[in-house]
């Protein structure tokens, strides 16, 4: 096996925890004072390709680059990977609304500079729950692609990834360079230790522009509304087993 | 004057619309969501061609043909679209889209057509529009976002509309004695497999498909183990259920991973949904509040799920749910 480099997708979402409220002008969810965090998935991206270096050795795994487009608090979400285990980072400074396509733009922009062999990237964001920019990517780039990873294997200049589909299980293997999207059950992530934080802040983070990369920012989508899902009426706690049951007969449930 | 020339225009564009509506073949079966998903496109007023595609797509071609609302199916036989691959799979569509003039071209939210869509509306530079739960014209479409907690009414600017359909928010379209679509061999594309297909390990069942059952138990982390779930088994059997997880039993191994329901697992919405010592996170209840009655049985009487349960039990499942089983 040649020696590989892998590109990480980030992105900074609010955080999972978070129960988020529309906001009054039904324009969209309140995201200011709104814990932010790197999406869970793309953490499960970042502690792959750490795992990918541990297991066949630096020689192998050359470089690991984390890779995030949006307004400069993304470089928070940068500085997260870089302290778990990334070696340098780049930051496509948008403060634009970013749909996937145009992620998928972009990436492919530092794909076609960067040339790693392989990206990984979340199958999905939690905020916009699209699940489409590690698909678009593979698109644009002609690149065989593997989603929704729960194993994924290198042997020599091939990928064999284990993918959760509805059903259960299946396998697919390519050629390399190949994007992967990861799903929850591939790995658990680590957390960064201080000191690594503390060196992460010494570590190469660039700044590039859209337009550095000759990509116009240009939404498709428009927003019309954003509301909140209908509330359900409120519960009913019942007292016993037959209660539950004389309730659900009654309701025809049963 | 000015409203009767756009009155026109508009009448003009809507003359115009065609969708495409992709069919996962599984063998010489195909993949119900599809059905859904039909029922989805018949809401634009063009007509609807269904897309199959695999070793036996003329066999799935012939049921397909039976299904109200579909006016030709493309049959693309050939073993490279076979298990859904997505690089063959979406230049197909591709090539498809253009001969027919599509303008829409939908496909189930499932794992298929979440593989294929994106990468489909990436060579087709359209920014795809992800699992829909109404249509509300010909370019505006609403979904749900943040794992549910806000539903988005979206325009597309987009000349081809490349959409996944949420299937529980759609009824399935339905095969009639007199509908019999029109049938058409797919033209030779240049498919080349980028990945290889090499095994699967799918879980055989014979209870209800998770996503289509009309009752659903589901199981959490309160089961304790994968001995502790087949109690959620036995009061699925007793009532004809299918079978969910929340993603602590599921990572546990309680459970395969194919049960997990959730923002990102499999979206339900039976008639009933029990949730046995499911503590209720954002995470799961995006997969199942949609769900007409919802049964939440849990021995911590402060869990969330009991504030989104139309009747909630407080109790330890081990001795509650014995008890139902035996008094349903």
């Amino acid at each position: 096996m040649s020696s590989l480099r892998i590109l990480v997708g980030v992105k900074r979402v609010v955080d999972s925890a978070v129960k988020v409220r529309v906001n009054s002008a039904q324009t969209g969810v309140e995201t200011t004072n709104v814990k932010h965090s790197m999406n869970p998935f793309d953490e499960i991206a970042v502690e792959e390709a750490l795992r990918l270096r541990e297991k066949h050795g630096k020689d192998k795994i050359k470089e690991i680059i984390a890779l995030s487009c949006g307004p400069t608090k993304s470089q928070e979400t940068l500085r997260t990977a870089l302290a778990l285990g990334a070696d340098r980072a780049i930051h496509v400074k948008s403060d634009d609304v970013l749909e996937p396509l145009t992620v998928a733009k972009l990436f492919s922009k530092i794909v076609n500079n960067e040339k790693p062999d392989l990206v990984i990237l979340g199958k999905q964001a939690i905020d916009d729950d699209s699940n489409q920019t590690g698909q678009m990517l593979a698109g644009l780039l002609n690149w065989p692609q593997a989603t929704f990873a729960s194993k994924v294997d290198i042997n020599d200049n091939s990928l064999e990834v284990v993918r959760e589909v509805d059903g259960g299980l299946e396998t697919v293997s390519s050629s390399l360079p190949a994007i992967v999207t990861t799903d929850l059950r591939l790995n658990e992530p680590r957390y960064a230790s201080l000191p690594n934080i503390m060196k992460a802040k010494k570590k190469p983070l660039q700044t590039v522009s859209p337009a550095d990369l000759g990509v116009e920012v240009r939404n498709r989508l428009q927003t019309l509304k954003v509301t909140e899902p209908p509330k359900r009426q409120g519960g009913k706690i019942v007292a016993s087993v037959d209660e539950l049951l004389e309730k659900l007969r009654e309701s025809k449930a049963l | 004057m000015c409203t009767t020339y756009s009155g026109r225009f508009y009448a003009m564009q809507r003359f115009n619309l065609s969708s495409l509506v992709f069919v996962e073949t599984k063998g010489s079966g195909f993949d119900e969501g599809a059905l859904n998903a039909i029922t989805a496109a018949r809401k634009l007023s063009g007509p609807v061609t269904a897309v199959v595609a695999g070793s036996e797509a003329d066999v799935t071609a012939k049921a397909v043909a039976k299904i109200d609302g579909v006016s030709k199916v493309i049959i693309a036989k050939d073993a490279v679209y076979d298990h859904a691959l997505p690089e063959t799979n979406a230049s197909l569509l591709k090539a498809l889209q253009e001969k027919e003039s599509a303008t829409h071209i939908f496909a189930p939210h499932s794992a298929a057509g979440k593989n294929i869509m994106p990468r489909l509306a990436a060579l087709l530079d359209s920014q795809q529009i992800s699992d829909i739960i109404a249509v509300e014209g010909d370019d505006t479409f609403v979904r749900p976002v943040y794992a549910g907690n806000a539903i988005a009414t979206v325009k597309t600017s987009d000349p081809i509309k490349v959409v996944t359909v949420r299937t529980t928010s759609f009824p399935a379209a339905v095969a009639s004695d007199t509908a019999s679509a029109s049938e058409e061999a797919a033209p030779a594309i240049e498919a080349t497999p980028l990945s290889k297909w090499l095994k699967e390990d799918v879980t055989k069942s014979d209870r209800p498909d998770l996503a289509s059952a009309k009752r659903v138990v589901s199981g959490g982390r309160a089961v304790k183990s994968a001995e502790g779930f087949k109690i959620i088994y036995q009061l699925a059997d007793k009532i004809g259920a299918g079978v969910g997880a929340s993603r602590a039993a599921v990572d546990a191994g309680y459970c395969d991973n194919s049960l997990q329901v959730g923002q990102t697992g499999r979206i339900v919405a039976p008639e009933l949904y029990i949730a046995i010592g499911i503590s209720g996170a954002i995470q799961h209840l995006a997969g199942m509040k949609e769900s007409k009655v919802i049964v939440a049985i849990n021995k911590d009487a402060d869990a969330p799920i009991f504030q989104i349960a139309d009747y909630g039990l407080v109790g330890d499942l081990f001795t509650t749910i014995p008890e139902l089983i035996e008094k349903i």
